[in-house]
């Protein structure tokens, strides 16, 4: 079971470029409808508990999984089996960049990627702030007053303020956060 | 690339300090690295881990497992890879370990909810000091090419939804065929002459 744990989580790992949200009906796909491992309901929840909990989604994913599927070595199994092969590839493209850093189609390629990361980048920052400021993932110009969260803003703009002005923690930002967040919305 | 103990000890601790501080997503580890490995140690410049996060960024999984890898390895070659992937796995394993006995019960939690929804703000904040910084890297490199690419790849993925993976490969694209088109061009001139 642990074998065939690692094998579907490389699967995925190796399939999800990009991270984040875009992997999840590929998730979803292998491990509720293949393997039938989980149902749908816990899938659903297991997203939740994902975007509760540190880490990235595809190891809480797997993590999870695993151990609902075979324990303790299953979660190992799959959390291994999910950013092995994408650790293995990231170490031997990046040795590949350094080596050739004189290549003009290298370093133009690694330009490139830059830049477009740095996009994909402000698209996640976009994604959040919809979230935290207005709670939805669509971006709505009509009930953008009304839906307005003026507690997440205004602390996003002194966070911001505080990160830019001289540069503290970003886990103290963290923490900062996470407290206000008892004070106003529990 | 033997290093002292010192080192993979101070890689170890601080993966698992950063990775259990990731709320929100792979992309507020590219700041923490920054935080601890370029502007604390001075292991690398911030030029180096821009090419670590578009590393990072275009292969598969998670990126903040990879770019914790890469950032091992610049410090300790491959033993700091590896120990810097395992100190990043940890805290996940436990808290979901832990978690997934009592599941029903932290996702109905209150007290819980609320640190998160607090947390969104910080996440922002986090991630938009990252990108005023980032940008103005790429801006100082003062090619239009490579500044237009980044509203562009924002766009094809915030607004139309197209695939990561697809915007990564038409950007390269794109750069190769430049450069290919510099080339010709100053072939052309040579043959002129």
């Amino acid at each position: 079971m642990a074998w065939q744990l690692f094998i579907t989580f490389a699967q995925i790992g190796l399939m999800s470029i990009g991270g984040g949200y875009a992997i999840i009906p590929l998730i979803g796909e292998q491990v509720v409808h293949k393997a039938g491992w989980i149902s749908q309901q816990v899938f659903t929840d297991i997203i939740t508990i994902s975007q509760m909990t540190p880490g990235p989604l595809a190891v809480n994913t797997s993590t999870f999984v695993g151990i609902q599927v075979a324990g303790l070595w299953g979660a190992v199994a799959a959390t291994t089996g999910a950013v092995l092969g994408g650790v293995v590839i990231a170490l031997l493209l990046y040795r590949f960049f350094e080596k050739h850093r004189q290549s003009t189609y290298v370093f133009e390629i690694l330009n490139a990627l830059k830049s477009a990361s740095l996009g994909l980048i402000i698209s996640a920052g976009a994604a959040i702030m919809l979230l935290a400021f207005l709670g939805t993932s669509s971006f709505e110009p009509h009930s953008l007053m009304t839906n307005m969260n003026w507690v997440a803003l205004v602390s996003f703009v002194l966070l911001l303020f505080l990160l830019r002005k001289w540069k503290i923690n970003p886990m103290l930002i963290m923490l900062i956060s996470g407290v206000s967040g008892l004070i106003f919305y529990l | 690339m033997a290093k002292p103990v010192k080192t993979y000890l101070w890689l170890l601790a601080t993966n698992l300090f950063i990775s259990a501080f990731t709320f929100g997503g792979g992309y507020v580890v590219v700041p923490m690295i920054r935080r601890f490995f370029v502007q604390k140690k001075k292991y690398f410049e911030e030029k180096e881990l821009m090419d670590m996060a578009a590393v990072a960024q275009s292969t598969p999984g998670a990126i903040a497992i990879n770019l914790s890898a890469l950032a091992g390895y610049r410090v300790g070659g491959v033993p700091g890879a590896v120990i810097s992937c395992l100190a990043a796995l940890i805290p996940p394993l436990a808290v979901l370990g832990v978690i997934s006995v009592f599941y029903t019960s932290f996702i109905t939690n209150a007290v819980v909810a609320a640190v998160l929804k607090g947390m969104q703000a910080g996440v922002a904040a986090v991630i938009v000091d990252l990108i005023i910084d980032m940008c103005a890297m790429v801006l100082k490199q003062r090619s239009a090419f490579l500044t237009a690419m980044i509203p562009a790849a924002f766009i094809a993925n915030f607004v139309f939804g197209i695939n990561v993976a697809i915007i990564l490969f038409v950007s390269c694209l794109l750069c190769v065929l430049k450069v290919f088109w510099h080339h010709a061009l100053l072939m052309r001139k040579q043959a002129k002459r």
